[in-house]
Protein backbone atom coordinates (compact mmCIF):
# COMPACT_ATOMS: atom_id res chain seq x y z
CA UNK A 1 0.00 0.00 0.00
CA UNK A 2 2.93 2.21 0.95
CA UNK A 3 6.42 2.28 -0.27
CA UNK A 4 8.54 4.53 1.13
CA UNK A 5 12.06 4.38 -0.84
CA UNK A 6 15.34 5.92 0.21
CA UNK A 7 13.52 9.09 1.73
CA UNK A 8 16.48 11.49 3.31
CA UNK A 9 15.84 14.52 5.11
CA UNK A 10 18.20 16.85 6.10
CA UNK A 11 17.26 20.24 8.02
CA UNK A 12 20.31 22.63 9.20
CA UNK A 13 23.26 20.48 7.89
CA UNK A 14 21.91 17.54 9.85
CA UNK A 15 20.43 14.05 8.77
CA UNK A 16 16.72 13.70 10.31
CA UNK A 17 15.72 10.65 8.13
CA UNK A 18 18.26 8.90 5.99
CA UNK A 19 17.76 6.71 3.04
CA UNK A 20 14.83 4.84 4.78
CA UNK A 21 12.95 2.24 3.41
CA UNK A 22 9.56 0.95 4.73
CA UNK A 23 6.95 -1.48 3.09
CA UNK A 24 3.50 -1.26 4.66
CA UNK A 25 1.20 -3.73 3.33
CA UNK A 26 -2.70 -3.40 2.37
CA UNK A 27 -4.59 -4.15 5.69
CA UNK A 28 -1.89 -4.29 8.45
CA UNK A 29 -0.90 -2.70 11.90
CA UNK A 30 3.07 -1.59 10.84
CA UNK A 31 4.80 -1.14 14.18
CA UNK A 32 7.88 1.77 14.29
CA UNK A 33 9.53 1.79 17.14
CA UNK A 34 12.19 3.41 18.24
CA UNK A 35 13.83 5.59 21.09
CA UNK A 36 12.84 9.31 21.37
CA UNK A 37 14.71 11.81 18.81
CA UNK A 38 14.70 9.07 16.60
CA UNK A 39 13.01 10.74 14.09
CA UNK A 40 9.71 8.94 14.40
CA UNK A 41 7.48 11.74 14.20
CA UNK A 42 9.42 13.46 11.30
CA UNK A 43 8.83 10.15 9.19
CA UNK A 44 5.08 10.83 10.18
CA UNK A 45 5.21 14.11 8.97
CA UNK A 46 6.98 13.42 5.29
CA UNK A 47 4.20 10.87 4.94
CA UNK A 48 1.78 13.26 5.53
CA UNK A 49 2.88 16.04 3.76
CA UNK A 50 3.13 17.93 6.83
CA UNK A 51 5.55 20.10 8.68
CA UNK A 52 6.84 22.23 5.71
CA UNK A 53 9.26 19.33 5.46
CA UNK A 54 10.51 18.53 1.83
CA UNK A 55 12.45 15.56 1.77
CA UNK A 56 16.14 16.32 0.25
CA UNK A 57 15.71 12.67 -1.69
CA UNK A 58 13.62 9.19 -2.12
CA UNK A 59 9.98 8.54 -2.84
CA UNK A 60 6.60 7.55 -1.38
CA UNK A 61 4.42 5.71 -3.16
CA UNK A 62 0.92 5.19 -2.33
CA UNK A 63 -1.30 2.81 -3.98
CA UNK A 64 1.10 2.83 -6.94
CA UNK A 65 0.91 7.01 -7.50
CA UNK A 66 3.78 8.99 -6.40
CA UNK A 67 2.64 11.51 -3.28
CA UNK A 68 6.10 12.89 -2.66
CA UNK A 69 5.46 16.46 -3.62
CA UNK A 70 1.21 16.22 -3.23
CA UNK A 71 -0.29 18.71 -0.16
CA UNK A 72 -1.78 17.54 2.65
CA UNK A 73 -5.33 17.27 1.20
CA UNK A 74 -4.56 15.64 -1.76
CA UNK A 75 -3.01 12.87 0.26
CA UNK A 76 -5.75 12.90 2.67
CA UNK A 77 -8.25 13.16 -0.84
CA UNK A 78 -6.13 9.54 -0.84
CA UNK A 79 -6.80 8.15 1.85
CA UNK A 80 -4.09 9.14 4.28
CA UNK A 81 -4.28 10.76 7.76
CA UNK A 82 -2.51 11.60 10.94
CA UNK A 83 -3.28 11.30 14.44
CA UNK A 84 -0.50 14.29 15.37
CA UNK A 85 1.25 13.23 18.71
CA UNK A 86 0.19 16.55 20.06
CA UNK A 87 -3.06 17.53 18.40
CA UNK A 88 -3.91 20.96 17.73
CA UNK A 89 -6.50 22.69 20.16
CA UNK A 90 -9.35 24.84 18.09
CA UNK A 91 -11.30 27.28 19.84
CA UNK A 92 -14.93 26.90 18.69
CA UNK A 93 -15.09 23.34 16.66
CA UNK A 94 -16.72 21.29 18.70
CA UNK A 95 -16.03 17.77 18.74
CA UNK A 96 -19.32 16.91 17.04
CA UNK A 97 -18.55 19.01 14.30
CA UNK A 98 -14.48 17.85 14.59
CA UNK A 99 -15.80 14.11 13.93
CA UNK A 100 -18.00 15.01 10.47
CA UNK A 101 -14.95 17.31 8.82
CA UNK A 102 -14.22 14.68 6.74
CA UNK A 103 -17.48 15.14 4.40
CA UNK A 104 -18.54 11.35 4.94
CA UNK A 105 -21.93 11.83 6.94
CA UNK A 106 -22.87 8.65 8.04
CA UNK A 107 -25.01 10.41 11.43
CA UNK A 108 -24.47 11.21 14.43
CA UNK A 109 -24.92 7.76 15.73
CA UNK A 110 -21.45 6.90 13.97
CA UNK A 111 -19.92 9.57 15.59
CA UNK A 112 -21.08 8.87 18.99
CA UNK A 113 -20.00 4.88 18.72
CA UNK A 114 -16.79 6.29 17.57
CA UNK A 115 -16.39 8.40 21.19
CA UNK A 116 -17.40 5.00 22.92
CA UNK A 117 -14.95 2.93 21.30
CA UNK A 118 -11.94 5.87 22.59
CA UNK A 119 -13.69 5.05 26.19
CA UNK A 120 -15.29 9.06 26.03
CA UNK A 121 -19.19 9.12 27.06
CA UNK A 122 -20.88 10.81 24.36
CA UNK A 123 -23.41 12.61 25.91
CA UNK A 124 -20.21 14.71 27.58
CA UNK A 125 -18.10 15.44 24.81
CA UNK A 126 -19.98 16.05 21.66
CA UNK A 127 -20.99 19.92 22.39
CA UNK A 128 -17.66 20.30 23.88
CA UNK A 129 -14.97 22.34 21.89
CA UNK A 130 -11.52 20.62 21.01
CA UNK A 131 -10.15 23.55 22.87
CA UNK A 132 -7.65 23.72 26.32
CA UNK A 133 -10.79 23.31 28.22
CA UNK A 134 -9.82 19.11 27.75
CA UNK A 135 -7.21 17.73 28.92
CA UNK A 136 -4.04 16.10 27.01
CA UNK A 137 -5.16 12.48 27.54
CA UNK A 138 -9.12 13.32 26.38
CA UNK A 139 -8.10 15.53 23.14
CA UNK A 140 -5.54 12.03 22.48
CA UNK A 141 -8.82 10.11 22.58
CA UNK A 142 -10.71 12.68 20.39
CA UNK A 143 -7.84 12.31 17.61
CA UNK A 144 -8.03 8.80 17.24
CA UNK A 145 -11.96 8.98 17.12
CA UNK A 146 -11.73 11.24 14.58
CA UNK A 147 -9.57 8.78 12.57
CA UNK A 148 -12.32 5.90 13.34
CA UNK A 149 -14.69 8.45 11.49
CA UNK A 150 -12.49 9.40 8.73
CA UNK A 151 -11.96 5.52 7.82
CA UNK A 152 -8.83 5.95 5.70
CA UNK A 153 -7.30 3.61 4.05
CA UNK A 154 -4.09 4.41 5.96
CA UNK A 155 -4.02 5.86 10.09
CA UNK A 156 -0.66 7.27 10.73
CA UNK A 157 -0.98 7.45 14.90
CA UNK A 158 2.04 9.51 16.74
CA UNK A 159 2.59 8.08 19.65
CA UNK A 160 -1.02 7.44 20.22
CA UNK A 161 -0.38 6.67 23.76
CA UNK A 162 1.53 9.52 24.80
CA UNK A 163 -0.75 11.78 27.81
CA UNK A 164 -2.82 8.16 27.92
CA UNK A 165 -3.45 6.86 31.58
CA UNK A 166 -2.91 3.32 32.19
CA UNK A 167 -6.67 3.04 32.76
CA UNK A 168 -7.81 4.53 29.20
CA UNK A 169 -4.77 2.01 28.02
CA UNK A 170 -7.23 -0.68 26.49
CA UNK A 171 -9.23 1.19 24.80
CA UNK A 172 -6.70 3.33 22.65
CA UNK A 173 -5.80 -0.04 21.67
CA UNK A 174 -8.90 -1.05 21.32
CA UNK A 175 -9.64 2.10 19.42
CA UNK A 176 -6.45 1.01 16.74
CA UNK A 177 -7.68 -2.45 16.48
CA UNK A 178 -11.30 -1.15 15.59
CA UNK A 179 -9.91 1.01 12.84
CA UNK A 180 -7.84 -1.76 11.19
CA UNK A 181 -10.98 -3.94 11.34
CA UNK A 182 -12.81 -1.10 9.42
CA UNK A 183 -10.09 -1.48 6.89
CA UNK A 184 -7.78 1.23 7.56
CA UNK A 185 -3.78 -0.27 7.38
CA UNK A 186 -2.26 1.55 10.55
CA UNK A 187 1.13 3.11 10.72
CA UNK A 188 1.37 3.27 14.24
CA UNK A 189 4.43 5.22 15.52
CA UNK A 190 5.72 4.54 19.36
CA UNK A 191 8.64 4.05 21.42
CA UNK A 192 6.40 1.64 23.70
CA UNK A 193 6.79 -2.13 23.39
CA UNK A 194 3.51 -2.86 25.21
CA UNK A 195 1.60 -0.70 22.60
CA UNK A 196 3.44 -2.28 19.66
CA UNK A 197 2.18 -5.79 20.72
CA UNK A 198 -0.89 -5.14 18.74
CA UNK A 199 1.14 -4.22 15.17
CA UNK A 200 1.33 -7.13 12.86
CA UNK A 201 5.05 -6.34 12.00
CA UNK A 202 7.23 -3.89 13.20
CA UNK A 203 10.04 -1.81 12.29
CA UNK A 204 12.77 -0.83 14.63
CA UNK A 205 14.07 2.72 13.59
CA UNK A 206 17.04 4.68 14.70
CA UNK A 207 18.86 7.27 13.55
CA UNK A 208 16.50 8.41 11.18
CA UNK A 209 16.54 4.98 9.39
CA UNK A 210 14.75 1.70 9.68
CA UNK A 211 17.29 -0.74 11.34
CA UNK A 212 15.06 -4.13 11.26
CA UNK A 213 12.00 -5.56 10.69
CA UNK A 214 10.03 -8.24 11.71
CA UNK A 215 7.36 -10.36 13.63
CA UNK A 216 6.21 -8.51 16.96
CA UNK A 217 7.72 -11.08 19.07
CA UNK A 218 10.85 -11.33 17.45
CA UNK A 219 11.40 -7.40 17.30
CA UNK A 220 10.29 -6.43 20.54
CA UNK A 221 13.12 -8.66 21.99
CA UNK A 222 15.54 -7.35 19.41
CA UNK A 223 14.35 -3.57 20.83
CA UNK A 224 14.57 -4.49 24.41
CA UNK A 225 18.01 -6.29 23.78
CA UNK A 226 19.98 -3.83 21.11
CA UNK A 227 18.15 -0.68 21.33
CA UNK A 228 17.21 0.07 24.96
CA UNK A 229 20.46 -0.51 26.54
CA UNK A 230 21.85 1.75 23.80
CA UNK A 231 24.17 4.49 24.52
CA UNK A 232 24.43 5.77 20.82
CA UNK A 233 21.06 7.38 20.42
CA UNK A 234 21.00 7.94 16.91
CA UNK A 235 24.27 7.19 16.23
CA UNK A 236 24.16 3.22 15.91
CA UNK A 237 27.97 1.68 15.47
CA UNK A 238 26.94 -0.67 13.27
CA UNK A 239 23.77 -0.25 10.74
CA UNK A 240 21.42 -2.83 11.30
CA UNK A 241 23.00 -4.56 13.60
CA UNK A 242 23.97 -5.76 17.18
CA UNK A 243 25.67 -2.88 19.26
CA UNK B 1 -32.45 58.92 -0.67
CA UNK B 2 -35.11 56.38 -1.49
CA UNK B 3 -38.61 56.41 0.92
CA UNK B 4 -39.98 53.56 1.55
CA UNK B 5 -43.39 52.86 3.00
CA UNK B 6 -43.85 51.13 6.45
CA UNK B 7 -44.65 47.97 5.04
CA UNK B 8 -41.50 47.72 2.73
CA UNK B 9 -39.40 49.27 5.69
CA UNK B 10 -40.76 46.36 8.51
CA UNK B 11 -40.19 43.80 4.92
CA UNK B 12 -36.75 45.10 4.16
CA UNK B 13 -35.69 44.76 8.09
CA UNK B 14 -37.28 41.66 9.00
CA UNK B 15 -35.31 40.20 5.73
CA UNK B 16 -31.74 41.88 6.84
CA UNK B 17 -32.70 40.82 10.32
CA UNK B 18 -32.70 37.02 8.69
CA UNK B 19 -29.68 37.94 6.99
CA UNK B 20 -27.36 38.47 10.38
CA UNK B 21 -29.11 35.54 11.67
CA UNK B 22 -31.96 36.41 13.18
CA UNK B 23 -35.01 34.68 13.28
CA UNK B 24 -38.07 35.82 11.73
CA UNK B 25 -40.80 34.19 14.00
CA UNK B 26 -39.07 35.66 16.96
CA UNK B 27 -40.21 38.84 15.49
CA UNK B 28 -44.04 37.75 14.49
CA UNK B 29 -46.52 36.82 17.32
CA UNK B 30 -47.13 38.26 20.99
CA UNK B 31 -45.24 35.88 22.97
CA UNK B 32 -42.16 38.00 22.94
CA UNK B 33 -41.13 41.67 23.79
CA UNK B 34 -39.31 43.14 20.40
CA UNK B 35 -38.80 46.52 18.90
CA UNK B 36 -38.19 46.88 15.09
CA UNK B 37 -36.48 50.28 14.39
CA UNK B 38 -35.87 51.50 11.00
CA UNK B 39 -33.87 54.73 10.99
CA UNK B 40 -35.74 57.15 13.30
CA UNK B 41 -39.58 54.91 12.78
CA UNK B 42 -40.54 52.46 15.21
CA UNK B 43 -41.64 50.27 12.93
CA UNK B 44 -43.15 47.66 15.61
CA UNK B 45 -43.24 47.08 19.79
CA UNK B 46 -44.38 44.87 22.02
CA UNK B 47 -43.99 44.38 25.93
CA UNK B 48 -44.73 41.42 27.93
CA UNK B 49 -45.13 40.78 31.44
CA UNK B 50 -42.37 42.58 33.41
CA UNK B 51 -40.92 44.60 30.83
CA UNK B 52 -41.71 47.94 29.65
CA UNK B 53 -40.49 49.44 26.58
CA UNK B 54 -41.16 53.10 25.79
CA UNK B 55 -39.43 54.99 22.60
CA UNK B 56 -39.44 58.66 21.60
CA UNK B 57 -38.67 59.74 17.98
CA UNK B 58 -35.88 62.24 17.58
CA UNK B 59 -34.66 63.52 14.65
CA UNK B 60 -32.33 61.09 13.97
CA UNK B 61 -33.14 58.15 15.54
CA UNK B 62 -34.70 56.84 19.05
CA UNK B 63 -34.71 57.28 22.58
CA UNK B 64 -35.67 54.03 24.52
CA UNK B 65 -36.45 53.31 27.86
CA UNK B 66 -36.34 49.28 28.94
CA UNK B 67 -37.63 48.58 32.05
CA UNK B 68 -37.28 45.07 34.06
CA UNK B 69 -39.40 44.96 36.76
CA UNK B 70 -38.29 44.02 39.83
CA UNK B 71 -37.96 39.94 40.20
CA UNK B 72 -39.18 39.56 36.63
CA UNK B 73 -38.11 36.50 35.02
CA UNK B 74 -38.50 36.80 31.51
CA UNK B 75 -38.23 33.49 29.96
CA UNK B 76 -38.15 34.36 26.14
CA UNK B 77 -35.31 37.06 25.22
CA UNK B 78 -35.94 40.69 23.97
CA UNK B 79 -35.55 40.87 20.75
CA UNK B 80 -34.22 43.91 19.14
CA UNK B 81 -33.56 44.90 15.45
CA UNK B 82 -32.17 48.09 14.45
CA UNK B 83 -31.28 49.40 11.65
CA UNK B 84 -30.95 51.24 8.08
CA UNK B 85 -31.59 50.54 4.57
CA UNK B 86 -30.87 53.05 2.58
CA UNK B 87 -27.21 53.43 1.55
CA UNK B 88 -26.79 57.26 3.40
CA UNK B 89 -27.81 58.27 6.77
CA UNK B 90 -27.22 58.41 10.67
CA UNK B 91 -29.44 56.61 13.05
CA UNK B 92 -28.87 57.86 16.97
CA UNK B 93 -30.36 55.37 19.55
CA UNK B 94 -30.53 56.54 23.17
CA UNK B 95 -30.99 53.97 25.44
CA UNK B 96 -31.40 53.77 29.13
CA UNK B 97 -31.76 50.25 30.72
CA UNK B 98 -32.84 49.21 33.89
CA UNK B 99 -33.00 45.80 35.22
CA UNK B 100 -34.08 46.33 38.97
CA UNK B 101 -33.30 44.23 41.61
CA UNK B 102 -33.77 40.05 41.26
CA UNK B 103 -34.97 40.43 38.00
CA UNK B 104 -33.72 38.64 34.80
CA UNK B 105 -33.48 39.19 30.82
CA UNK B 106 -31.90 37.95 28.12
CA UNK B 107 -32.01 40.45 24.87
CA UNK B 108 -31.02 39.53 21.48
CA UNK B 109 -30.31 42.81 19.39
CA UNK B 110 -29.24 42.67 15.70
CA UNK B 111 -27.67 45.20 13.90
CA UNK B 112 -28.81 45.70 9.92
CA UNK B 113 -27.42 48.26 7.15
CA UNK B 114 -27.52 45.77 4.55
CA UNK B 115 -27.09 48.58 2.37
CA UNK B 116 -24.01 51.08 3.38
CA UNK B 117 -22.28 52.94 1.67
CA UNK B 118 -22.04 55.87 3.91
CA UNK B 119 -23.98 54.98 7.47
CA UNK B 120 -23.26 56.32 10.70
CA UNK B 121 -24.69 54.45 13.82
CA UNK B 122 -24.41 55.62 17.27
CA UNK B 123 -25.68 53.66 20.08
CA UNK B 124 -25.55 54.98 23.73
CA UNK B 125 -26.32 53.18 26.43
CA UNK B 126 -26.94 54.03 30.33
CA UNK B 127 -27.14 50.63 31.85
CA UNK B 128 -28.05 49.72 35.70
CA UNK B 129 -28.46 45.83 36.57
CA UNK B 130 -29.63 46.28 40.43
CA UNK B 131 -28.68 43.47 42.98
CA UNK B 132 -28.72 39.95 42.40
CA UNK B 133 -30.02 40.72 38.80
CA UNK B 134 -29.46 39.22 35.65
CA UNK B 135 -29.25 41.18 32.19
CA UNK B 136 -27.72 39.00 29.37
CA UNK B 137 -27.13 41.10 25.98
CA UNK B 138 -26.03 39.48 22.85
CA UNK B 139 -25.88 41.68 19.64
CA UNK B 140 -24.94 40.63 15.94
CA UNK B 141 -24.41 43.54 13.25
CA UNK B 142 -24.81 42.65 9.47
CA UNK B 143 -23.35 45.80 7.78
CA UNK B 144 -23.50 44.07 4.07
CA UNK B 145 -20.55 44.11 1.79
CA UNK B 146 -19.18 47.51 0.86
CA UNK B 147 -18.06 48.69 4.04
CA UNK B 148 -19.76 52.31 4.82
CA UNK B 149 -20.40 52.11 7.89
CA UNK B 150 -19.26 53.79 11.08
CA UNK B 151 -20.55 52.01 14.35
CA UNK B 152 -20.31 53.73 17.62
CA UNK B 153 -21.14 51.76 20.30
CA UNK B 154 -20.92 53.55 23.83
CA UNK B 155 -22.05 51.89 27.13
CA UNK B 156 -21.89 52.88 30.77
CA UNK B 157 -22.60 49.81 32.88
CA UNK B 158 -23.54 50.17 36.93
CA UNK B 159 -23.76 46.02 37.86
CA UNK B 160 -25.15 46.22 41.61
CA UNK B 161 -24.51 43.58 44.65
CA UNK B 162 -24.45 39.94 43.09
CA UNK B 163 -25.65 41.05 39.78
CA UNK B 164 -24.61 39.96 36.22
CA UNK B 165 -23.95 41.83 33.32
CA UNK B 166 -23.10 40.19 30.38
CA UNK B 167 -22.41 41.28 26.64
CA UNK B 168 -21.62 40.04 23.51
CA UNK B 169 -21.14 41.75 20.03
CA UNK B 170 -20.53 39.36 17.12
CA UNK B 171 -19.77 41.07 13.42
CA UNK B 172 -18.28 37.84 11.66
CA UNK B 173 -20.69 38.33 8.63
CA UNK B 174 -20.31 40.97 5.86
CA UNK B 175 -17.95 43.89 6.03
CA UNK B 176 -16.92 45.44 9.56
CA UNK B 177 -16.37 49.22 8.38
CA UNK B 178 -15.25 51.94 10.95
CA UNK B 179 -16.23 50.24 14.62
CA UNK B 180 -15.42 52.43 17.85
CA UNK B 181 -16.29 50.50 20.76
CA UNK B 182 -16.48 51.99 23.84
CA UNK B 183 -17.70 49.71 27.02
CA UNK B 184 -17.17 50.75 30.72
CA UNK B 185 -18.80 48.66 33.75
CA UNK B 186 -18.47 49.48 37.26
CA UNK B 187 -18.97 45.96 39.50
CA UNK B 188 -20.32 46.12 42.81
CA UNK B 189 -19.91 43.64 45.47
CA UNK B 190 -19.94 39.72 44.02
CA UNK B 191 -20.87 41.07 40.68
CA UNK B 192 -20.21 39.93 37.49
CA UNK B 193 -19.20 41.56 34.18
CA UNK B 194 -18.58 40.19 30.82
CA UNK B 195 -17.27 41.99 28.03
CA UNK B 196 -16.70 40.15 24.63
CA UNK B 197 -16.02 41.41 21.25
CA UNK B 198 -15.87 39.22 17.99
CA UNK B 199 -14.89 40.64 14.55
CA UNK B 200 -13.88 39.91 11.54
CA UNK B 201 -11.88 42.77 9.63
CA UNK B 202 -11.54 42.69 5.97
CA UNK B 203 -11.29 45.07 3.17
CA UNK B 204 -10.20 48.37 5.13
CA UNK B 205 -11.80 47.69 7.93
CA UNK B 206 -10.84 50.04 10.74
CA UNK B 207 -11.97 48.31 14.14
CA UNK B 208 -11.17 49.87 17.56
CA UNK B 209 -12.46 48.12 21.10
CA UNK B 210 -11.99 49.53 24.26
CA UNK B 211 -13.21 47.17 26.98
CA UNK B 212 -13.26 48.72 30.59
CA UNK B 213 -14.11 46.89 33.86
CA UNK B 214 -13.91 48.29 37.05
CA UNK B 215 -14.15 45.84 39.98
CA UNK B 216 -15.18 48.11 42.93
CA UNK B 217 -16.69 45.70 44.89
CA UNK B 218 -15.45 42.80 47.39
CA UNK B 219 -15.46 39.38 45.02
CA UNK B 220 -16.53 41.37 42.30
CA UNK B 221 -15.42 39.18 38.73
CA UNK B 222 -14.98 40.57 35.21
CA UNK B 223 -13.87 38.96 31.81
CA UNK B 224 -13.13 41.50 29.02
CA UNK B 225 -12.82 38.81 25.91
CA UNK B 226 -11.69 40.33 22.43
CA UNK B 227 -11.71 37.74 19.18
CA UNK B 228 -10.42 39.27 15.68
CA UNK B 229 -9.70 37.85 12.33
CA UNK B 230 -8.04 40.42 10.53
CA UNK B 231 -7.79 40.04 6.41
CA UNK B 232 -6.16 41.87 3.54
CA UNK B 233 -5.52 46.08 4.89
CA UNK B 234 -8.00 45.47 7.80
CA UNK B 235 -6.50 47.09 10.93
CA UNK B 236 -7.59 46.82 14.62
CA UNK B 237 -6.62 48.20 18.09
CA UNK B 238 -7.80 46.27 21.13
CA UNK B 239 -7.44 47.97 24.69
CA UNK B 240 -8.68 45.75 27.57
CA UNK B 241 -8.65 47.58 30.94
CA UNK B 242 -9.58 45.77 33.97
CA UNK B 243 -8.95 47.48 37.83
CA UNK B 244 -9.17 45.09 40.58
CA UNK B 245 -10.21 47.82 43.16
CA UNK B 246 -11.77 45.52 45.68
CA UNK B 247 -10.95 42.57 48.15
CA UNK B 248 -10.86 39.38 46.19
CA UNK B 249 -12.02 41.15 42.90
CA UNK B 250 -10.75 38.81 40.13
CA UNK B 251 -10.35 39.89 36.43
CA UNK B 252 -8.80 38.51 33.27
CA UNK B 253 -8.58 40.46 29.98
CA UNK B 254 -8.01 37.89 26.96
CA UNK B 255 -7.36 39.37 23.38
CA UNK B 256 -6.54 36.93 20.39
CA UNK B 257 -6.16 38.35 17.00
CA UNK B 258 -5.23 36.44 14.39
CA UNK B 259 -4.08 38.06 11.59
CA UNK B 260 -4.44 36.41 7.91
CA UNK B 261 -1.99 37.90 4.93
CA UNK B 262 0.73 40.23 4.97
CA UNK B 263 -1.09 43.60 4.80
CA UNK B 264 -3.81 43.52 8.01
CA UNK B 265 -2.43 45.22 11.29
CA UNK B 266 -3.42 44.29 15.44
CA UNK B 267 -2.52 45.91 18.53
CA UNK B 268 -3.51 44.98 21.59
CA UNK B 269 -3.20 46.99 24.46
CA UNK B 270 -4.00 45.69 27.75
CA UNK B 271 -4.17 47.23 30.88
CA UNK B 272 -4.22 45.85 34.13
CA UNK B 273 -4.54 47.61 37.78
CA UNK B 274 -4.79 46.03 41.16
CA UNK B 275 -5.24 48.81 44.45
CA UNK B 276 -6.20 46.54 46.84
CA UNK B 277 -3.66 43.83 47.65
CA UNK B 278 -6.03 40.80 47.85
CA UNK B 279 -7.53 41.46 44.38
CA UNK B 280 -5.94 39.83 41.07
CA UNK B 281 -6.04 40.72 37.36
CA UNK B 282 -4.54 38.43 35.03
CA UNK B 283 -4.28 39.14 31.14
CA UNK B 284 -2.85 37.43 27.88
CA UNK B 285 -2.59 38.64 24.66
CA UNK B 286 -1.85 37.20 21.18
CA UNK B 287 -1.72 38.01 17.87
CA UNK B 288 -0.64 35.80 14.78
CA UNK B 289 -0.98 34.27 11.89
CA UNK B 290 -3.31 31.31 11.87
CA UNK B 291 -1.73 28.37 13.42
CA UNK B 292 -0.08 26.50 10.97
CA UNK B 293 -0.65 22.99 12.82
CA UNK B 294 -4.59 24.33 12.92
CA UNK B 295 -4.59 24.21 9.54
CA UNK B 296 -2.62 21.11 8.91
CA UNK B 297 -4.85 18.96 11.17
CA UNK B 298 -8.03 19.55 9.34
CA UNK B 299 -6.21 19.68 6.10
CA UNK B 300 -5.35 15.83 7.23
CA UNK B 301 -8.89 15.35 7.49
CA UNK B 302 -9.78 16.39 4.30
CA UNK B 303 -10.25 19.56 4.36
CA UNK B 304 -8.25 22.29 1.05
CA UNK B 305 -6.71 24.43 2.98
CA UNK B 306 -9.21 27.50 2.15
CA UNK B 307 -11.97 25.61 3.99
CA UNK B 308 -9.42 24.78 6.84
CA UNK B 309 -8.98 28.67 7.45
CA UNK B 310 -12.64 28.93 7.43
CA UNK B 311 -13.51 26.31 9.77
CA UNK B 312 -10.77 28.14 12.54
CA UNK B 313 -12.21 31.83 11.50
CA UNK B 314 -15.99 30.76 12.19
CA UNK B 315 -14.58 28.70 15.17
CA UNK B 316 -12.68 31.83 17.71
CA UNK B 317 -15.56 33.86 15.97
CA UNK B 318 -18.20 31.46 17.01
Amino acid sequence: MLEIQNLSLNLGGKSIICDLNLHINKSEIHGVLGKNGTGKSTLAFLIMGAGNYVPTAGRLIFENEDITSLSIFRRAQLGISLAWQEPARIEGLSVRDYLMLNGKPRGVKYVEDYLSVVGLEPGEYLDRDIDNTLSGGERKRIEMASILAMRPKLAILDEPDSGIDILALPSLLNAITEMNKQGSSVLLITHNEKVVEIAHCISVMCAGKILKTGEPGEMNLWFKENCQPCAHVNEPEKEGGKR
Amino acid sequence: MINYSIEKEYEGMVEAYQKAGGDRDSLLGGGTARLVIHGNKVLDQNGVAGIKIETRKTEKGININLLIEEGAKITHPVHLCFGLLPKEGLQEITMKVVAQDNSEVSVVAHCVFPNAVKVIHKMDADITIGNNARFDYKETHYHGEFGGIEVIPRAAVKVGKGGVFQSNLTISQGRVGKLDYDFEVFCQEEAVAELVVKAYGKGVDDIKIWEKIHLDGAGARGLAKSRLVLSDKAKAEVKGETYGNAPFARGHVDCIELVNGTEAVAIAIPIVSVTDGRAKITHEAAIGSIDKKQVETLMARGLDESEAVDVIVKGILK
